[in-house]
């Protein structure tokens, strides 16, 4: 099933297109975690400031002759931890509450889904930015500000399909011999509920690593001398027409990365849901 | 209708509730004490004095006593003092409104305009170029951060066209129509190109979803030119989930818009929200996001009536 579920994403090519952006990613990430750019991404070289992309600068330097190509490096390790820390977060949260929401009904079900609702009553990106505000700047508070804006949607995506697995006749049968509710949650409802899941979890990627960039564009997200995207394009306003460069590579990052995880997240809901394929 | 109405209104009241009780618990998180966040570092104050400011603003109470009290006041259209202007926080909030009102509506627009139209070529000669090119500039325009492609406008227009867009000061469209559009429309593009992309792309999906329809076969079967059929018998019926998208996204748009000020420089509700945020200004930030909050509700209200009314199968349950 793994083997075949990986062949047929590699023949859909919306889904190759975007594995191949996501692995580019992950490995600027990586490569930006262990410090393995050309340069030191805080490393100042006065003299070479604001020059234009050379064979020393491949994507040239800003106002403090700092290397952008090391810096947009660094930028994905802060990307990809903000991204990741946060949908992991809000994946865990949103669908233990979704599934169980949806399995135990009644009551419970109710309460825990209208306390959902009130958070859809606000535009996503405005709840992030009001947490982080009250929060205070910094990657941490940004991961958590996206967690909690993205666990309802993981709620909602996890209590649907709960809702149909409950009455299969496996899971009355399962519930007839007296298995707990953990336990058929975990053995008989999640494994039948990833495929709706996993999707989401790719376009929550995406999501999560356009607010981090929107977050620190507008100075809330990983602070100074810390490198990420978003600061970098917002710092780039200062000399657009003197140094474009500094506004193109950190824009053309960002594009990529979300563009991989969408592209990725389509293959998935092709392969997985054949109806919507158009 | 007017029982679907009044159920529909009365929902609405405990999420509004909810709503405003997230943004009071959002805003108390901040840690630290209000009145010399207030005051600042400036002037130096005695405990006695703390304490009768602290006393003077309710801030002795009660967390949920201080809610109640905000929330009656807001009730009445008083979202308290901005501490850096003096101003009533409502007054800012009407006086910025009309900036980001209008910007949305223009983007809104554009999606419309553009998006609709590219939608039905794209699904009526799948595989064409169009198509392609159509899927493509959707794809782009929905993984292109609005704050990057607004600083590429920026660049652009004024690398070739000398022309600034987010500098100058700004123009109501009651002042000079012309000059104001001429800074609107830049900001309402920025905003609304992923917007138009996902009206593209639910049209496209609506209408090849359409084509399949038995009326659809019928009514080419009895002789109606394509035209006739394609704007009568399949966008008629494919503009339904294109409606709903327009509603859910519209609302967005309303955050999209604190971002996109923010690029163009343009006096809205957002600029007032990150001012405030960045200001300290806690009242400012508290009312401006209830106040759009608040919108955000109306409007899918109001997009669940459109939908109600412009499809009879929906209406009341």
């Amino acid at each position: 099933m793994k083997h075949s579920l990986f062949m047929r994403l590699m023949r859909n090519p919306s889904g190759l297109f975007g594995a191949i952006l996501i692995f580019i990613y992950l490995l600027a990430a990586i490569i930006g975690a262990f410090s393995c750019c050309p340069y030191p991404p805080d490393e100042q070289h006065v003299p070479d400031m604001l020059q234009s992309p050379s064979k020393q600068y491949i994507m040239g330097t800003d106002e403090f002759g700092r290397d952008i190509f090391s810096r947009i490096l660094r930028g994905a390790t802060n990307s990809l931890k903000v991204g990741l820390s946060s949908v992991l977060l809000a994946s865990l949260a949103g669908i233990a509450i979704g599934a169980l929401a949806g399995y135990l009904g009644g009551e419970f079900d109710n309460i825990v889904m209208r306390i959902m609702d009130i958070f859809f009553a606000f535009p996503a990106i405005l709840l992030a930015l009001a947490i982080v505000a009250a929060l205070g700047p910094g990657i941490r508070n940004t991961i958590l500000a996206i967690a909690i804006v993205y666990t309802p949607i993981f709620a909602r995506v996890a209590r649907g399909p709960t809702l149909s697995v409950k009455s299969t006749e496996y899971v009355t049968a399962a519930r007839s011999i007296g298995s707990r509710p953990t336990y058929i949650l975990r053995k008989h409802i999640l494994p039948n509920i990833t495929a709706p899941l996993i999707v989401q979890v790719s376009l929550a990627l995406s999501w999560a690593i356009l607010t981090e960039a929107g977050l620190s564009y507008l100075g809330l997200g990983a602070q100074p001398p810390e490198p990420s995207w978003g600061s970098m394009l917002s710092d780039s306003r200062m000399m657009l027409e003197l140094a474009p460069w500094l506004a193109i590579f950190p824009g053309l990052a960002i594009m990529l990365a979300v563009l991989g995880f969408n592209l990725f997240g389509d293959g998935l809901r092709d392969i997985f849901d054949p109806r919507l394929r158009h | 209708m007017q029982r679907f109405l009044s159920r529909r209104l009365i929902a609405l009241i405990p999420t509004l509730f909810g709503v405003s009780i997230v943004v009071f618990v959002v805003i108390h998180l901040i840690p630290g004490d209000t009145i010399s966040a207030m005051i600042g570092t400036t002037y130096k104050l005695t405990e006695a004095q703390a304490e009768a400011l602290r006393a003077y603003f309710g801030l002795d109470k009660p967390l949920y006593q201080q809610y109640l009290h905000w929330m009656w006041a807001a009730l009445h259209g008083d979202f308290g003092y901005s501490v850096r202007s003096g101003e009533p926080v409502m007054s800012e909030i009407l006086k910025r409104f009309p900036v980001t009102f209008e910007l949305t509506i223009l983007s809104l627009l554009i999606a419309i305009v553009i998006g609709i139209p590219i939608g039905v070529l794209s699904a009526t000669k799948k595989d064409s170029f169009i198509d392609i090119f159509g899927r493509l500039f959707a794809l782009i325009g929905l993984s292109l951060p609005n704050f990057w492609l607004g600083t590429l406008i920026i660049l652009g227009l004024s690398l070739y066209f000398g022309f600034m867009p987010n500098s100058g000061k700004y123009i109501s469209f009651w002042e000079d129509p012309l000059q104001n559009l001429k800074q609107m429309i830049f900001p309402a593009i920025t905003l609304g190109f992923a917007f138009t992309s996902s009206v593209m792309r639910t049209t496209r999906s609506s209408m090849l979803e359409v084509a399949r329809q038995d009326y659809v076969r019928t009514a080419r079967g009895k002789g109606l030119g394509e035209t006739r059929v394609v704007i009568r018998h399949m966008l008629a019926n494919a503009l339904i989930p294109v409606i709903t998208i327009i509603g859910i996204e519209f609302g967005y748009l309303l955050g999209g818009a604190v971002i996109v000020e923010e690029v163009f420089a343009l006096p809205g509700m957002g600029r007032l929200l990150l001012q405030g945020i960045s200001q300290r200004d806690y009242a400012v930030v508290q009312g401006t996001v209830l106040f759009i909050a608040f919108t955000f509700v109306i409007v899918n209200l109001l997009t669940d009536l459109t939908y109600a009314f412009i499809d009879p199968r929906i209406r009341y349950e």
